[in-house]
């Protein structure tokens, strides 16, 4: 390797003298100097990032974690983690006098006698339901993308985790007030761990440092609550951050964008102002919230006390789908040796939400031992292209909506004046039938669009233009979409052919032996048929030759009325219409 | 001893002589019937008004029922029974003049349609004729009363008193009442199209008349269960709230954690995506825009 020594100075007669720098580089070259970070930044600070409205789902996660983390810094200065028994004398007058726990005191302080207290609280509360519902559709938009593809499986499974503790710490977080309603939040926590068999009432009382609701359960929760789990959290989401900036944000193809690029601003200076901006609209917002809309008003559910529940006890949403289950499971219990296994707890909470949880964590890596790819992908595919893996998730959807919705079913009972007996029988039926039918109904309507997208590729867009042929028949014209539409249309793999994929597997091989068959493999070879069996194949070069062929034949044909009459031009915005009449020179 | 025989023989013999006589009879009647009205006077349960002004409160309450409720309840509010065993109106006897007040007063009485349960709708009785009503149902046997204004006011209480009442009737709300009818009083549902009603607008009255009768499938809390201050206590609770200020803002419908998740995403998320598409639509180009046409 040469070295390019033209620039190198072949003189040394003056000193060199530095430009009197700023004191902005000042404190640069003093910070560099000592921490030795300028080549990482130079690197990161023109770190390219696409934009998309739905890139910035997980943002609004991040930025509301932001927001939690501030506002509970505030909280922890006044909120007493203890249970100790006090008479309460704060200014909330409906309480005065009334016995209740120092935590259950110290909210009603920051509600009342806390200058902004209450407001954080508030910001708190909903940032917090925010934060959940903001990694759920970022969740979402991951997998409908298929952005979870290589080499992202593992950023998708410490999404997953992060879900997960976001859930545990909004637990958590809602007991520590320790009013009734959350307070009946813990005893059915303390309900579905006695419901566990044979070590159920060992984790009680594990817990909960004795029975049931003892002295120790909000203590340990706070601790819970503002240290472990956000630590986790923390960790977590550095990893996940650090690991998206490693592996390069994905993009949607278009015209020059490919696999190997990412199009878009640069970190500094537009991305930051983008990313930072967005951390004060989603401030904004949650303080608007905070302000406006009231949360969590533990002054009227009164201290907790196990002999009092109050209707509407509902957790907050994301707890609402495990609740919706339960409230809907038939009461099965089953004894045996004199004991009771009470599958109406442990079916709808210990048995299906973590069964969940791993059919989410493994949906990357099923996707991809079924379908057998395993390269990196950077470009995002709409899902209408991969209909089978869309129908999946809207079917996870559907099933994660109708339990959540009988979470509420008391509410939908009232407002709309039904009987919850008939809206329990149909959610019974509907959490089996609801998604069964999303699937398919999703699979056809993306098969569909595809269809559609076949079209137009081949044979144009509708211009709603009406054509009469000499006969007295007629037709629609269609005319061909620009190159840079059929550019992005058309930027994604051909689906693998079915035959040529499972030819591997069912032929003999180089030795004329029969390949070892897995047990595995038939059901595999099954699943890559529903995968791929009905979807619309992206038209090959030849057909979309043939097709544009086609296309210019029937210009040619209609050639003969340009600048005659009206080609019908004029009004769908395809060219300018200042110098052409309707009706040629008449 | 002897003295003492002649003369009672000689009275009964007087009286024995004028008894086959046509007035023997009419004096019999006489006497039985002021013997019986002087008992009835004397052991019969006291009446609020007069007499005469409350006989003519149950007569015309008696006309009222036998037009609109004796369908259902029987001519004597005894109450008629269907084929299958089932209730076509309860028996009335006993259920006192709240009970008639607080179902008829809310409209709730006369029932529009059979149903789960009946539904406040507006009177179809004036006071009046509730009054009336409720004076012939009660005339059927003992019962509640309809309370008066100084049963449930606070009015005589000193403020420092008002306070403590409102405490303790907190405390009564939140472990009696709030299981069904929410930790606001805002209502909540129960079995089969059930529910237990919105307090929030209910007149201190029927609240007090609902706590002493127990209507539908509430519990009935009578005085030796709840008393009478106690129940006043619970009014002024619920009143409380009612002038409490929204601290929290908006209370969406008060309703506990299912409003706020749908205004978190509703609102929440629905806001931070707009926000989102709205910075990610100033963008880079990666193709040339043709001059003249707006970026």
């Amino acid at each position: 390797m040469s070295i390019d020594t033209s620039k190198v100075a072949d003189s040394n007669t003056t000193a060199a003298t530095a430009k009197k720098p700023n004191r902005a580089g000042a404190a640069a070259t003093w910070a560099d100097d000592r921490l030795g970070l300028a080549t990482m930044m130079k690197k990161n600070l023109r770190k390219v990032f696409p934009d998309h409205w739905s890139f910035m789902l997980g943002e609004v996660a991040l930025w509301s974690f932001v927001v939690l983390l501030l506002s509970g810094v505030f909280l922890t200065f006044w909120y007493v983690p203890s249970m100790g028994e006090v008479h309460y004398e704060g200014s909330y007058d409906p309480l005065r006098g009334v016995e209740m726990s120092e935590a259950y005191a110290s909210s009603l302080k920051l509600s009342f006698d806390v200058r902004g207290g209450l407001l954080m609280r508030q910001m708190h509360h909903w940032a917090a339901m925010l934060f959940i519902a903001a990694m759920m559709i970022h969740l979402l938009r991951v997998f409908f993308t298929g952005a979870h593809r290589k080499p992202r499986e593992l950023n998708w499974v410490i999404g997953c985790l992060l879900l997960l503790l976001g859930t545990l710490e909004g637990f958590t977080g809602y007991s520590l007030p320790d009013d009734l309603l959350s307070g009946t939040g813990i005893r059915a926590a303390d309900g579905f761990l006695k419901a566990s068999p044979v070590v159920g009432s060992y984790m009680s009382f594990f817990l909960f440092g004795g029975e049931f609701p003892g002295d120790a359960i909000i203590p340990r929760f706070y601790t819970i609550h503002v240290l472990l789990i956000p630590g986790l959290l923390l960790a977590l989401i550095t990893a996940h951050m650090l690991l998206l900036v490693y592996h390069k944000h994905t993009q949607w193809p278009g015209p020059g964008r490919t696999e190997h690029n990412v199009v878009g601003y640069p970190m500094l200076p537009v991305y930051a102002a983008k990313a930072g901006g967005f951390f004060f609209i989603v401030f904004g917002v949650t303080a608007l919230m905070g302000g406006l809309l009231s949360i969590n008003p533990v002054w009227l559910f009164g201290p907790y006390d196990p002999s009092k529940v109050t209707a509407g006890s509902q957790p907050d949403w994301y707890m609402g789908w495990p609740d919706g289950l339960l409230r809907i499971m038939p009461g099965w219990e089953s004894h045996i040796f004199g004991h009771t296994i009470s599958w109406n707890v442990m079916v709808p909470i210990l048995l299906v939400p973590p069964l969940m949880l791993t059919i989410l964590i493994l949906l990357p890596f099923l996707e991809s031992w079924i379908t057998g790819d395993k390269r990196d992908h950077h470009l995002l595919q709409r899902p209408r292209n991969a209909p089978t893996r869309t129908a999946v998730m809207v079917s996870l959807m559907t099933f994660y909506g109708l339990s959540w919705a009988a979470g509420g079913n008391d509410l939908i009972a009232i407002t709309f004046d039904l009987s919850i007996n008939q809206i329990t029988y149909f959610m019974r039926v509907a959490v089996f039938l609801g998604p069964a039918l999303a699937f398919i109904i999703t699979k056809r309507w993306c098969i569909s669009l595809q269809r559609k997208d076949e079209e137009v590729l081949l044979h144009g867009y509708e211009t709603g233009i009406i054509m009469r042929s000499p006969e007295g028949g007629y037709s629609e014209r269609h005319l061909p979409i620009s190159e840079a539409r059929a550019f992005t249309m058309t930027a994604r793999d051909r689906d693998p052919d079915l035959a040529e994929l499972q030819s591997g597997e069912d032929g003999v091989d180089a030795n004329g032996l029969e390949p070892k068959r897995s047990p595995l493999a038939g059901i595999r070879r099954r699943l890559q048929t529903t995968m791929y069996a009905d979807n619309i194949q992206k038209p090959t070069a030849e057909e979309l030759e043939a097709a544009h062929h086609h296309a210019e034949h029937e210009h040619e044909l209609q050639a003969a009325m340009e600048g005659v009459s009206a080609d019908g031009h004029q009004f769908d915005g395809h060219h300018l219409v200042e110098e052409e009449t309707l009706r040629g020179d008449h | 001893m002897r003295h003492v025989n002649g003369w009672t023989n000689r009275w009964a013999g007087r009286l024995s002589r004028h008894r086959r006589r046509p007035i023997a009879g009419a004096v019999l009647l006489l006497l039985g019937l002021v013997l019986t009205g002087s008992m009835y006077a004397v052991f019969a349960p006291a009446q609020a008004g007069s007499t005469d002004s409350n006989e003519e409160l149950v007569r015309e309450g008696r006309a009222l029922f036998l037009v609109g409720c004796s369908t259902c309840h029987g001519v004597n509010g005894e109450g008629i029974d269907t084929v299958n065993g089932n209730q076509l109106g309860p028996p009335l006897a006993g259920v006192g003049a709240a009970a008639v007040d607080f179902q008829v007063g809310t409209g709730r009485m006369p029932m529009a349609q059979p149903g789960q349960q009946n539904p406040v709708k507006p009177q179809v009785y004036d006071q009046d004729e509730i009054d009336a009503l409720a004076a012939f149902v009660a005339s059927l046997a003992p019962g509640p009363a309809v309370p008066d204004e100084a049963d449930y006011s606070t009015a005589d209480l000193s403020e420092e008193e008002r306070v403590e009442a409102i405490a303790r009737g907190g405390l009564i709300f939140r472990t009696n009442c709030t299981a069904c009818h929410n930790f606001a009083g805002n209502g909540g549902a129960m079995p089969r199209g059930g529910y237990a009603p919105d307090l929030s607008q209910t007149e201190a009255r029927y609240i007090y008349e609902a706590m002493l009768t127990g209507p539908g499938n509430m519990d009935n809390f009578s005085d030796g269960n709840l008393s009478p201050e106690e129940k006043r206590d619970v009014i002024a609770y619920l009143y409380s709230l009612r002038e409490q200020p929204a601290y929290g803002g908006f209370t969406l419908g008060g309703l506990g954690p299912v409003s706020e998740g749908l205004f978190a995403w509703v609102v929440g998320i629905g806001a931070m995506v707009g926000f989102a598409i709205w910075i990610a639509a100033h963008t880079t180009r990666s193709t040339r825009q043709k001059d003249g046409q707006a970026a």
